[in-house]
């Protein structure tokens, strides 16, 4: 088996008295899109700038396509590319030329014409950086980090700040990255994009990671129940729901029943039976898996945003 | 993106190629910078007329020794602009972005001082072509040493803000070191109060100040009272000061907005001055330069008596009097 692209061992950091991550470890396979999800100040951030080399570990071993980032200077800033959590180029650089330098600066570069019409950004080529929407910046920050077609694609919450529209945009432009098999690790505190986008995810929550998988593991693996949604054509007494099998609880809200399951099916065909017996029917149900979000909830006792 | 899409440039000599498309990005955003217009085209524009006003009746030598002062101005001006800029920068967390890319401090330091210098020379030439028409200078000076002081000057004093970027945290912190250093150059050099009028204590310090070498010797270069050698003092001070200067803030370059220099890296500060304290404590011991000065103003005062004197066109032509001036 191959050596992992990304490897993180026992990683420490602190800021003076602040420990911001604290023994960190995971690993990265090749062409694989590997998410750290959690609440702001859990120490992804740390992390990511660690791994790209912009801070140097207290503790802990960390190697990306087999280099030390701060033992391997530009041989190792040749293969790989990044989104900072927060990317700032002067107010009167425009579009095109902050490509074009970027791409000197590296042996090995992408056509920058090709990058500015993959980022539809052709039209804005000749505007200044300031003038810039929140969503155009991060596309050119995007094409700023693939300007020299980079092995290994850091993202540090590639989408915060962005309307749903934009957000949409530059999820299309990561499924690109993946299906170019480009090794990807993206720093996120949105479910929908962990869930969306990667392969694995580790949920990292007050500086450690507590627990790691793809997503389906994680949520199958956790005890988070289904939740079951149903309108009836018929009210049913209070309690009437409660005892069906696998149901862990029931409650009637503005005229729509919802159950957490244990166990979906068996709850369903006991519920389908149960109305025949009573002479009711089913208008509507829709059932909702357990998301990251629940099995978040379900190790820390808290909501990720809180 | 495919790989085969990649532009591979082999054995491209790649800090050459870095250093220079970062020089060129950062003329066009000094060109595209209000700020930079006035600081460095209009200030020593203003420089200009109040030169012509005060100084266009004079003519002759007056007027060839003032061009002296006035490009000695506008090269020390490489100071100010570089720290505020670098300083910016970092405050604004764009060096970050390029600390992700394969090049040092080197190149985007080696880019700022190269800029700058092509920027300035427009200004400077406009300046010597401006006081030839309107003050009817004659004399083309000596053009190598001019273009030899105004090069190695300008990476100088260019190189010198840097390192005031590289120990300053906070923008405030370095205006307000740059108009402390400013003025130290701007009175204390020669260049706008002849050092000749000044009580000795302070023409032994100035001897001290890279600014002296860099305006005596653009005095003594464009009234032509010196010959190419006489000035090796001079070129090889700004010389060493830029070398140590740009190894010293490359040394204690910052890229992160927070990270914050230690106390102890300012006393590196005082490395980049090793290069005057050996020539202003030569000069104070053995040297000759403060002589040279005087002997130049006298020169002038000699030669202001003399309004329409004609172009020195040689060494040789120079009165005896004046022979043995440097």
């Amino acid at each position: 088996m191959a050596a992992p692209v990304i490897e993180v061992k026992d990683l420490y950091k602190s800021y003076g008295p602040v420990e911001a991550v604290r023994g960190v470890s995971f690993a990265v396979e090749e062409g694989e899109v590997f998410g750290l999800l959690g609440p702001n100040g859990a120490g992804k951030t740390s992390t990511v700038e660690i791994l790209e080399g912009l801070r140097t570990p207290d503790r802990g071993v960390v190697r990306v396509c087999g280099l030390d980032p701060q033992e391997s200077g530009d041989r190792f800033k040749e293969r790989i590319g990044a989104i900072l959590q927060q990317t700032n180029l002067p107010d009167k650089l425009r579009v095109k030329e902050a490509i074009e330098l970027f791409a000197d600066l590296y042996q090995k570069h992408a056509d920058t014409d090709e990058l500015l019409r993959r980022f539809q950004l052709v039209e804005k080529s000749t505007a200044f950086y300031k003038n810039l929407s929140g969503g155009q910046k991060q596309r050119l920050a995007l094409a700023m980090a693939l300007v020299n077609d980079p092995q290994v694609v850091f993202l540090d919450e590639p989408t915060a700040g962005l309307d749903p529209q934009v957000r949409r945009e530059i999820y299309d432009i990561i499924e690109d990255l993946k299906r170019a098999k480009k090794t990807v690790l993206i720093t996120t505190h949105y479910i929908e994009e962990a869930e969306r986008l990667c392969d694995r995810v580790a949920i990292v929550d007050s500086r450690k990671v507590i627990a790691d998988g793809t997503p389906r593991a994680l949520k199958h693996n956790s005890a988070g129940s289904t939740r079951i949604e149903l309108r009836l054509a018929r009210p049913l007494t209070n309690g009437a729901l409660a005892h069906i099998d696998a149901v862990m609880n029931c409650r009637e809200f503005d005229g729509s029943y919802v159950l957490h399951s244990s166990r979906p099916p068996a709850t369903i065909v006991a519920l389908v039976k149960q109305l025949e017996a009573e002479g009711n029917e089913l208008q509507s149900l829709e059932m909702f898996s357990p998301s990251l979000e629940d099995v978040f909830i379900e190790l820390t006792g808290r909501r990720l945003r809180e | 993106m495919s790989a085969s899409q990649a532009i591979d440039r082999g054995s491209r000599p790649k800090y050459f190629a870095a250093t220079w498309s970062l020089t060129k990005v950062r003329m066009l955003l000094a060109m595209r910078n209000r700020t930079f217009f006035f600081f460095s085209l209009m200030m020593p524009m203003l420089f200009l007329i109040a030169l012509v006003i005060f100084v266009g009746r004079h003519g002759g030598f007056i007027s060839e020794y003032a061009l002296g002062d006035l490009l000695t101005l506008t090269v020390m001006g490489s100071f100010w602009g570089l720290s505020v800029q670098l300083v910016t920068f970092r405050e604004q967390g764009i060096l970050r972005r390029f600390r992700l890319a394969p090049i040092g401090a080197g190149p985007l330091l080696a880019s700022s001082i190269l800029s700058n210098y092509v920027m300035t020379l427009p200004t400077l030439f406009v300046e010597i072509l401006v006081c030839r028409w309107v003050l009817h200078i004659q004399n083309w000076g000596n053009p190598w040493a001019i273009f030899l002081l105004i090069t190695f000057g300008s990476a100088a004093f260019s190189a010198f803000g840097l390192i005031i970027a590289s120990v300053t945290n906070t923008m405030q912190e370095t205006q307000l070191i740059n108009q402390l250093i400013w003025l130290g150059f701007l009175f204390l050099s020669g260049a706008t109060v002849p050092l000749s009028l000044m009580p000795m204590w302070i023409r032994r310090a100035a001897l001290f100040m890279p600014a002296t070498y860099l305006a005596a010797g653009l005095q003594t270069s464009t009234t032509n009272t010196v010959n190419f050698f006489d000035l090796a003092t001079d070129l090889l001070g700004l010389a060493v000061s830029l070398w140590v200067a740009f190894e010293i803030s490359r040394r204690l370059f910052r890229w992160e907005p927070e990270a914050k220099v230690p106390g102890r890296a300012k006393l590196w500060v005082i490395a980049a001055m090793i290069p005057f304290f050996v020539f202003g404590a030569y000069e104070n011991l053995h040297g000759h330069l403060l002589d040279h000065i005087d002997q130049t103003l006298n020169f002038h005062s000699i030669a202001a008596s003399q309004p329409t004197r004609p172009a020195l066109p040689a060494q040789a032509e120079i009165p005896p009097q004046l022979s043995n001036l440097r």
